[in-house]
């Protein structure tokens, strides 16, 4: 066994050398305080935050075992001499062959775009009407906007449960009014996820689109309305692409996280509201099947990637481009 | 524009205030229902409230959850200062990429598989090195820090770009060393962000379930996680109650935060 071991270990001793070795020579040259400022947080990061998704894709290659911990091991010594390495595909298989999980990755991708859209319809006009409300209501404007954010997510999601309950507020009034004969099912379905995921992520939308609607030379719609256009016309063709940075930055801050979220189809949504978040949970604290539950969270990370890496081109573009 | 402000807009907005906060004003309104059903009205008591201060398992858990959210926001904005000083002034080294990529992951990653990183995570070191042994308190935070850095990194961050480097220079001419100029003049600049970045830093522990859930063992339960098995079971009065105690704190400390920074830019200006 140390046999095998022993060149990997000397060759990382050397490498380790020379880079402590380095890290003296710039420590000797005066850039110590250089050298912890970036070493701390690096650190850190490389501990607590890329190291654990290494771990979380390795355990996605391995089976499930009566163990503790609860899966096989990827690296084995078969006898004294020989190292396996078994890189178990059948939790990935078994993501793509269950129906259960494509299905809620798909919903997941399709509650996260609605909502998107949504908060789009509801945010854009109330960005606008921020933006161009007179400047000292501007603050306070924005303020209430971002309030309930400072305020638990957890019991904004669970405001909307008193509302929608069969025998909650919402049915209450709407039978009292004679509208309706028996109370509707609004909470556990997917209309209460939808408005859950509106609600909690509106402020999200706004702030993003307030910033670039803001910022918008309003001598353009002058101009526009200079030369005959109408207010509609101006809108779409100066103010709508103008403000697309904003669009696109909120609907990703949107987006992006309502693919993950757990809580809101927990509490609100009901047995058809299946999303991907939620069966990461399932997996890991009712099935306790690690295994699957780290191939569902590598197969989300790539779903997430997509609509990321649009977001780091639109970042690099607004950066690059000059200030005004 | 011309002063003229269409009606639709004054619509939008009170449409859109109305949505954010009826939920909670309906919250606030049952906290003081004498009744445990939320649809009957059982007249105006304070009961809940008493009936809250006297649960031992909450209180608790919300002293659990200040003492995690303190530790994590003072960590978060030493770790996070730095990461946005590595990033707006170290504009070259090797590997920037990367760091740049991991500052801002836990921005756009799912708490689902921040947590459940974690948690695997701390069992391969715990079977590895024996440490930590067994989770709790020290596991969420490390957890929670990992994830609010981000957060205030990005607040440090844009207040670090916005600084004039004319300063720094000019201490530099003088005979400063760098350390100098980050105590005196970098520091008192970006004071604010800080302030901003802890609770920032404080909330976002405060108020997260999920990473804890994962990362959480025996007897560590923090608030988010009581109030969510308690929801789990149904609208609870003591919950309302709870919510509006939290409401009000947070209310308080944003208007008055909002009031000072309102003064300062101000006081700045003139």
């Amino acid at each position: 066994m140390t046999a095998a071991r022993e060149p990997v270990l000397t060759s990382g001793r050397a490498s380790l050398r020379r880079r402590i070795d380095h890290g003296v020579k710039s420590l000797a040259q005066g850039r110590l305080g250089r050298t912890l400022v970036i070493a701390l947080p690096y650190a850190w990061l490389l501990l607590f935050l890329l190291l654990p998704i290494l771990i979380v894709l390795k355990i996605s290659f391995s089976e499930m075992a009566l163990a503790s911990p609860p899966y096989t091991p990827m690296l084995q010594w078969v006898d004294q001499r020989t190292l396996s390495l078994s890189l178990h595909l059948g939790n990935y298989a078994f993501l793509w062959q269950d129906p259960l999980y494509m299905a809620a990755y798909l919903n997941s991708l399709k509650i996260a775009a609605v909502s998107t859209v949504l908060c789009l319809l509801i945010g854009y006009p109330m960005a606008y009407a921020i933006a161009r409300a007179p400047s000292g209501w501007r603050i306070v404007l924005l303020m209430l906007v971002i309030l309930p954010f400072w305020t638990s997510f957890l019991i904004r999601v669970y405001a909307w449960i008193g509302l929608l309950q069969a025998n909650g507020l919402i049915n209450h009034l709407l039978l009292s009014l004679g509208l309706i004969d028996q109370p509707l099912v609004l909470l556990h379905s997917n209309f209460a996820v939808y408005l859950g995921i509106v609600y909690s992520y509106l402020p999200f939308m706004i702030l993003p689109l307030y910033a670039t609607l803001v910022r918008m030379d309003l001598t353009l719609l002058e101009a526009a309305a200079d030369l005959g256009a109408p207010p509609w016309k101006s809108f779409l063709t100066v103010t709508l692409p103008l403000s697309l940075p904003g669009v696109i930055a909120g609907s990703l801050l949107v987006f992006i996280p309502a693919v993950g979220e757990f809580v809101i189809p927990d509490l609100l949504g009901g047995p058809d509201s299946l999303m991907i978040g939620k069966v990461l949970w399932t997996e890991f604290f009712s099935n306790r099947d690690w295994p699957v539950a780290s191939a569902v969270a590598i197969a989300m990370l790539l779903v997430i990637l997509v609509p990321l890496l649009l977001f780091q081109r639109v970042e690099e573009r607004e950066t690059t481009e000059p200030t005004r | 524009m011309t002063g003229r402000r269409p009606f639709w807009l004054f619509t939008a907005l009170a449409f859109g205030y109305a949505f954010l906060y009826l939920p909670i004003v309906t919250l606030i309104v049952y906290s003081f229902n004498d009744s445990r059903l939320v649809t009957v009205w059982g007249g105006f008591s304070t009961r809940w409230y008493g009936e809250l201060l006297r649960n031992e398992q909450i209180l608790a858990a919300l002293w659990l959850s200040v003492r995690i959210a303190a530790m994590n926001a003072t960590f978060a904005v030493v770790l996070g200062t730095l990461a946005a000083l590595t990033l707006v002034r170290f504009a070259r080294f090797r590997t920037r990429m990367l760091f740049a990529g991991m500052v801002a992951a836990p921005l756009v990653m799912p708490e689902v598989i921040l947590g459940l990183s974690a948690l695997l995570m701390f069992v391969t070191l715990e079977q590895m090195v024996g440490w930590p042994a067994g989770r709790g308190m020290t596991t969420i935070t490390i957890a929670h820090i990992t994830f609010t850095t981000a957060f205030v990194a990005v607040v440090v961050q844009s207040r670090l770009s916005q600084l004039d480097g004319s300063l720094e220079e000019a201490a530099m001419d003088l005979g400063a060393r760098p350390w100098k100029v980050f105590l005196v003049i970098i520091l008192p600049i970006i004071s604010p962000a800080l302030v901003a970045g802890w609770l920032l830093g404080f909330t976002l522990s405060m108020d997260d379930l999920v990473i804890a859930s994962f990362v959480s063992g025996p007897g560590a339960t923090t608030l988010p996680m009581v109030i969510y098995s308690s929801v789990r079971m149904g609208v609870s009065p003591q919950v309302n109650a709870l919510a509006t105690i939290i409401v009000v704190v947070v209310s308080t400390g944003v208007v008055i935060a909002g009031w000072l920074l309102h003064r300062q830019s101000r006081h700045s200006q003139s």
